[in-house]
């Protein structure tokens, strides 16, 4: 606890600048490393197939056969796709969970042991079931997000302060008031937490699932291309990968910034 | 005081803990009565049950034997509304503002919300937060938190308010300021406070009678009206009643 009279944070102003200083900041970084990548192959006279400059890989985007725009919504409906589903089933998962001991001393160790199981080793799998395409592709990202999100959901039901719970019995409130007023607010900063781990997997999974079997998506696309040597597809490839988990990230970091204050969020 | 029934009363209290077959006895014996808009403090070393009684107090623990009766002809008690907590930490949800948090038992309870937005803001200004409404915990000191869970625990008009060391986790000149603060608070409010403490200078300061326990085994020690007058000052700790008070609990608490 803070001792009294000492006043928390700063001054709105000179936050406002300290963030506009680190916002600066990041945005200057990221332009020298593309510099530095420019430069590199450059002076060092690399070869295009090992490494193409900015200017080729952004070159890349003009072949009408790689159809970009195809690609990128396949690769994005499968990590939304699957992201969404793991979201919306983990956290109603764990809510059962919290209302049932019993069936959370049945389900959690489970749940742990599966965890245990690198999601990657069921592709080939999922491919036998399922055959390939969107949907065992959306499945992939599915099993690879889900757990997380399971398990920091039920994590965070559990943790209330007994305390408050005493306050709420004194009051005679009943189990869903509870649930409501402090156990689920009292969660949200770390089902965000595992929201977001969950958001970088849920590429991850679509992409491997891509890379297992498919026909279309940006993953796909790098394999087909792999073949030819087109390495400056390969390089636009990941970077619209990486765009498409960054677009996730930012939708569930604003989210978080909307419905949790600042102080309980979990860093 | 009248000599009618008194608003609380305890007559051989006893309660025991088991952990794994080996008993531990909490409370034993406790008996005592408290008059309505008394301030009692429940003072001894850790381990002496006083947390355990406030905890029988509120209905939150069971007993093995003994009589509790809270509540008299004179001044009906329901159980359900008229208890005030406020614990060691502020316990404020963080992500409601202070008016909100202040809020919460009239919302558990279902009272009329703008009747309560009303009361929340005149309690507010009553434990010293005017202008803090709209805040959220983080922004304030633990102090000013502590505050606001006392406002918290007015706020369905209780006619108990149980106190479990309230100001303990607070560095000790805001303790003093607080002291001072919740006397005002107890005689504008106008309420009966059972107040945990194991600070002795504190339980003879805020008490109008003083419950010494004390541990190993849990015992109640002493029970004493404390004449010193009302409203309280600084001063008078330094006072030679004050002392005598002091040194009576060092002595049952084998501190001299």
């Amino acid at each position: 606890m803070k001792p009294a009279g000492e006043t928390t944070g700063m001054p709105p102003a000179a936050a406002n600048r300290d963030a506009l200083q680190r916002y600066s900041f990041a945005v200057i970084i990221h332009l020298l490393l593309v510099l530095a990548w420019y430069l590199f192959v450059k002076i060092g006279q690399v070869p295009k197939f090992v490494m193409p400059s900015p200017y080729e890989t952004l070159h890349a985007l003009l072949v009408p056969n790689y159809r970009w725009a195809e690609n990128i919504a396949v690769t994005s409906v499968e990590i939304f796709g699957g992201y969404v589903l793991a979201v919306v089933i983990g956290i109603a998962l764990a809510l059962v969970f919290s209302w049932s001991r019993w069936l959370e001393m049945a389900t959690m160790p489970l749940l742990v042991s599966l965890n245990m199981i690198p999601k990657v080793a069921l592709g080939p799998l999922i491919i036998v079931w399922f055959k390939y395409g969107i949907g065992p592709n959306i499945m992939m990202a599915f099993a690879i997000c889900f757990f997380p999100i399971v398990l920091t959901t039920a994590r965070g039901l559990r943790e209330v302060e007994p305390e408050l719970l005493d306050l709420v019995r004194t009051l005679r409130g009943s189990r869903w008031q509870l649930f409501t007023k402090i156990q689920f607010p009292g969660a949200l900063p770390y089902i965000f937490s595992g929201m977001k781990v969950a958001a970088i997997l849920a590429v991850a999974g679509a992409i491997v699932g891509e890379f297992l079997g498919s026909d279309r998506g940006l993953g796909y696309l790098m394999l087909q291309v792999q073949v030819t040597l087109d390495t400056a597809a390969m390089f636009m490839a990941v970077i619209l990968i990486t765009l498409i988990g960054s677009v996730l990230y930012l939708l569930v970091l604003g989210l978080e910034r909307l419905l949790v204050v600042r102080d309980a969020r979990l860093q | 005081m009248s000599m009618a029934e008194p608003f609380i009363h305890l007559a051989g209290v006893r309660k025991v803990y088991r952990t794994r077959g080996v008993e531990f006895l909490a409370v034993s014996e406790a008996t005592f009565d408290v008059e309505g808009g008394e301030l009692v403090a429940l003072v001894g070393p850790s381990g002496c049950g006083k947390t355990t009684l406030l905890k029988i107090l509120a209905g939150l623990h069971s007993y093995e034997s003994g009589t509790v009766r809270i509540g008299s002809a004179k001044q009906p008690f329901d159980p359900a509304r008229d208890i005030g907590m406020v614990f060691q930490q502020p316990l404020l949800l963080k992500w409601r503002r202070i008016l909100d948090n202040v809020l919460l038992p009239a919302e558990i309870l279902g009272l009329p919300l703008a009747a309560s937005r009303e009361r929340a803001r005149h309690l507010l200004a009553l434990v010293g937060l005017s202008g803090a409404e709209l805040k959220y915990p983080y922004e304030l000191s633990g102090g000013m938190q502590q505050r606001a869970a006392i406002a918290r625990a007015l706020i369905h008009d209780p006619k108990l308010i149980l106190m479990d060391e309230p100001f303990g986790a607070l560095d000790a000149m805001t303790r003093e300021k607080m002291n001072l603060e919740l006397l005002r608070i107890w005689q504008e409010a106008r309420k009966t406070i059972v107040f945990v403490t194991h600070g002795i200078t504190e339980a003879v300061f805020l008490g109008t009678r003083v419950i010494v326990l004390t541990a190993g085994p849990a015992r109640m020690a002493d029970n004493f009206r404390v004449e010193l007058p009302h409203p309280r000052t600084l001063d008078m700790k330094t006072s030679e009643l004050f002392g005598d008070y002091t040194r009576r609990i060092y002595h049952l608490l084998g501190m001299e």
